[in-house]
């Protein structure tokens, strides 16, 4: 009975495709073993391998090669399919993550389906984690082909879909990443929505004071390129605004962004900030890291895209005072949440970073001891727009310091903290050293490191010119840091790894160069758009070489700080580069996805519904005329978890099917040899 | 995290026995995952082998039945860690169905030779510490029973790829029925299923 059950299914579904499938065609399958130079040759032996391999039923060719992947590889590969007319092929090489679409590509030039490729990992999941057990590695490499194999002969035919795009992207974060891709979309005529959380678009750039290796005044680079996204005609900003659901797939994505109220009309507010000058509460004010203080009705910072104030009503008195001062009448305090609905093709992740905060830790002293501050503090000390116009203070007493010391991988390249290197932070206080230096030449720098590291253009020369300046380097951590109760000076205890000697050193102010942690939100942005998460918390690109933009979801990019740190010159490439991707599906105005998905045999199916609840996209509906699932391709993704749930094996999961997988677990494990 | 573990070449075992792993992983995860302990370099024995499936929920446990019955000494279901799941929420329905087999296969005394873990793409070291300490329980639990001549041989009802004429320990592979299940198999698809849609529909 099952027997017969399969048999119709079969015919059915490819009936359904419209493929012409000669069912009972002998399986006539080609090996091809990859060596991967030394990966994999070096490890397992290849050609003991194939020629097992070789005795295999159904199997008519084995071949083996240095690089399959290569032109000469592919070559082989279509000229035994033509010479052995072959219908199967498996390619045993590295992952099917990164090759699998070649190879794909390859077949399908021969004119086999696509999906009539099976691919077995021999590198990432043999040779490279068997290095020193050759014998082992060789025969584990046989089993996983033969498994492949024996899956091989059951693969059926497949169509992947075309599905629409929607002409329009939705941008996520507004900092000068997300703006480049802003920008770059939106001149070449798609209407681009740019979503930021923060009262203002500009993100981190528009705090610096001034950015390396040039030191030119960041706000005065970043904000004409402000001013150009709100004058576009096609980007719609949407700032103090978040992302609440993400719905859909590539081409079709329903995104719910939620409007937090200004209480305040934007439409009428000129940013004039009279009511700033009324309002009687005092805050501390974010924006200068927390140094000095704004109102509670404030305009973000001075050259702020939307230019327009906002009240912040968890420190509102509601005196009403801004309301009465307001010329325009602006002032609405019952305004309330709202929501857009948007339908774009693509989305861009820009969510960017935050920095370290060493005040849970107390890093070196931070938080006890009033003389220490990080980066992005002395960044706003030395801002002319900052809290002390420009004058670099210290906190205990407002004096400007003379011994200013700088400490270099402040939660980075540490394993209490996050092991992997910032990048940036080397040239952040050197930057800031050179600035000090040129404000203030009787100051006097030191920069304790671990190493200095100054890729990229200019970046080293720049390191030069602050030694050139009288920058002191001392490489090493600082071990012990106490704060003098009297003066309040720093003193630090460090070894001179350079000179071998312990150095007793006191300073007036202590700067402590934070490195890029994720972003608040991150993970919320991580479940909304199902990404994956780095070992260093950043959101995960497709490929860390190939595919540096790209994500695992079609239509999905990350530019910037998302994936990982990055200075502002990448950061800006990475925005073009996902505009540019995000284009080739734009502009063609269709994706191709896989053709991965559930499949009833309504003549198996009982209709009792195990399925429907089982489907996380609601992707199964219930046909209650004919008493049957029906699943929706278009929302399937292919999971597979109804088939599993199926009690009656009415539901199959193309390329997946059961007969496909019992194959592989039979072929798991040698038994012929044990019967033999 | 660490992953400064550097790759040291394992002291020379002796002609110990091995066991014999069977591990499906996710795509989007734990497949990476097991791809990054391969990119890092981090050895692990090679006693496991690795199927892929889209989701871990695609695991059905009449696979981990199979496998066991095949002569796997242990199973090892690996997906995304629980709000990660590329599928909103596969991982917490195979989190559901892989107890309930587990509990099934308490009976058998099998129930130590079935785990399930979360391995993020992120995970390589992970992995590898994973398949160790599996292959190291294994080892202490020895061969699957299934394998063993006297328990192969009382069986009465003569399941699929088992024949009951076979010589004792010996087997024969039998004509196959197009789903692979036998009937102990299909009751425990249905006794899972069936609490794992109670549960979703409870939620």
């Amino acid at each position: 009975m099952f027997k017969e059950v399969s048999e119709m299914s079969d015919n059915k579904s490819t009936e359904n495709k419209g493929t012409v499938v000669k069912d009972n065609e002998e399986k006539r399958v080609g090996v091809f073993v990859c060596e991967c130079g030394v990966n994999i040759g070096g490890v397992v032996n290849t050609r003991a391998v194939a020629d097992y391999i070789g005795t295999l039923p159904g199997v008519k060719v084995t071949s083996v090669n240095k690089f399959t992947c290569s032109d000469s590889g592919q070559a082989d590969i279509q000229a035994k399919i033509k010479e052995h007319n072959l219908n199967r092929v498996v390619v045993a090489a590295c992952s099917p993550k990164t090759h699998e679409p070649t190879f794909r590509a390859c077949i399908e030039q021969m004119g086999l389906n696509q999906y009539f490729l099976e691919f077995v990992n021999i590198r990432d999941h043999c040779s490279w984690i068997h290095m020193w057990e050759k014998e082992k590695a060789t025969e584990k490499a046989k089993d996983l082909i033969r498994m492949g194999v024996e899956r091989s002969k059951l693969l059926e035919p497949l169509q992947a879909s075309e599905v629409p795009v929607t002409d329009k992207a939705l941008v996520i974060g507004a900092g000068v990443a997300g703006m480049q891709s802003a920008l770059d979309l939106a001149d070449m005529g798609f209407q681009v929505y740019l979503v930021e959380k923060e009262p203002s678009i500009g993100g981190r750039m528009a705090r610096f004071d001034k950015v390396f290796p040039t030191n030119d005044c960041s706000i005065c680079i970043l904000g004409p390129k402000m001013v150009e996204v709100a004058r576009n005609k096609n980007i719609k900003i949407m700032s103090y605004s978040e992302v609440k659901a993400v719905e859909g797939y590539v081409g079709n994505f329903n995104v719910k962004v939620e409007h937090k109220p200004r209480y305040l009309d934007v439409a009428k507010c000129t940013g004039c900030a009279k009511c700033s000058e009324v309002c009687p509460v005092e805050v501390p004010y974010d924006f200068n890291e927390g140094l000095g203080t704004r109102k509670a009705i404030f305009v973000p910072f001075p050259q702020a895209v939307p230019l327009r104030a906002l009240i912040d009503k968890e420190n509102c008195i509601n005196c009403k005072a801004c309301a009465k001062a307001c010329a325009s009448g602006a002032i609405n305090y019952d305004m309330q949440t709202s929501y857009t609905d948007l339908n774009v093709g693509v989305i861009i992740g820009a969510v960017g970073f935050k920095t370290y905060d060493p005040e849970p830790r107390h890093d070196y002293g931070y938080g006890l001891y009033d003389n220490i501050i990080t980066a992005m503090e002395f960044e706003r000390l030395l801002n002319a727009a900052g809290p002390t116009g420009g004058h670099v203070v210290r906190p205990s007493d407002c004096k400007e310091p003379i011994r200013v010391g700088f400490v270099n991988c402040v939660g980075s390249r540490d394993k209490n903290t996050n092991i992997y290197c910032s990048g940036v932070c080397c040239m952040v206080t050197i930057k800031n050293a050179q600035l000090l230096k040129e404000k203030r030449p009787e100051t006097d720098q030191t920069i304790m490191y671990i190493d200095i590291r100054t890729p990229f253009r200019a970046y080293e020369e720049s390191y030069n010119r602050s030694r050139n300046l009288g920058v002191k380097f001392l490489r090493g951590r600082p071990v012990e840091v106490k704060e003098d109760p009297v003066t309040k000076n720093i003193k630090v205890r460090v070894e001179d790894t350079l000179a071998g000697e312990i150095r007793n050193l006191e300073f007036d102010l202590l700067v402590l160069a934070t490195g890029i942690v994720p972003n608040e939100g991150i993970g919320k942005i991580q479940q909304l758009l199902k990404l994956s998460k780095a070992a260093d918390g950043m959101l995960m690109e497709a490929h860390p070489k190939l595919k540096p933009v790209d994500t695992t979801i079609d239509g999905v990019f990350l530019a910037g700080c998302a994936s990982g740190p990055k200075d502002i010159p990448y950061a800006v490439s990475q925005g073009s580069a996902c505009a540019g991707r995000a284009t080739i599906l734009l502009k063609n105005k269709k994706a191709i996805t896989e053709g991965i998905t559930a499949v009833v045999n309504p003549d198996v199916c009982v209709g009792c519904e195990v399925c429907i609840p089982m489907c996380p996209f609601q992707a199964i509906k219930f046909d209650e005329k004919e008493n049957k699932a029906n699943v929706v391709k278009a929302l399937c993704k292919g999971c597979g978890t109804c088939v599993a749930a199926c009690p009656t094996g009415a539901l199959e999961q193309s390329h997946f099917k059961n007969n496909q997988l019992l194959a592989q677990i039979k072929n798991v494990f040698r038994f012929q040899e044990v019967a033999a | 995290m660490s992953t400064g573990t550097d790759v040291v070449k394992p002291a020379q075992e002796g002609n110990g026995w091995e066991p014999n792993i069977l591990a499906f992983c996710c795509n989007w995860c734990s497949y990476a995952g097991a791809d990054l302990a391969g990119v890092s370099r981090f050895q692990y024995p090679p006693t496991v082998k690795i199927l892929r499936v889209m989701c871990s929920s695609r695991v059905e446990p009449a696979f981990i039945l199979k496998a066991l019955r095949e002569g796997a000494d242990g199973v090892l279901i690996a997906g995304c860690h629980i709000g990660d799941c590329h599928y909103i929420d596969g991982n917490k329905n195979a989190q559901i169905r892989i107890n309930n087999t587990k509990k099934a296969l308490v009976k058998l005394g099998l129930d130590k030779r079935l785990r399930l873990e979360w391995i993020s793409a992120s995970e390589g070291l992970r992995f590898s510490e994973v398949i160790k300490d599996f292959t190291e329980e294994i080892k202490k639990l020895g061969k699957n029973p299934v394998n063993e001549p006297q328990i192969m041989a009382p069986r009465v009802t003569p399941l699929e790829g088992v024949s009951t004429h076979a010589p004792q320990g010996k087997r024969v592979r039998g004509v196959e029925n197009p789903q692979g299940f036998g009937n102990d198999e299909r009751r425990l698809i249905a006794s899972a299923n069936k609490s794992a849609a109670n549960v979703q529909g409870s939620e």
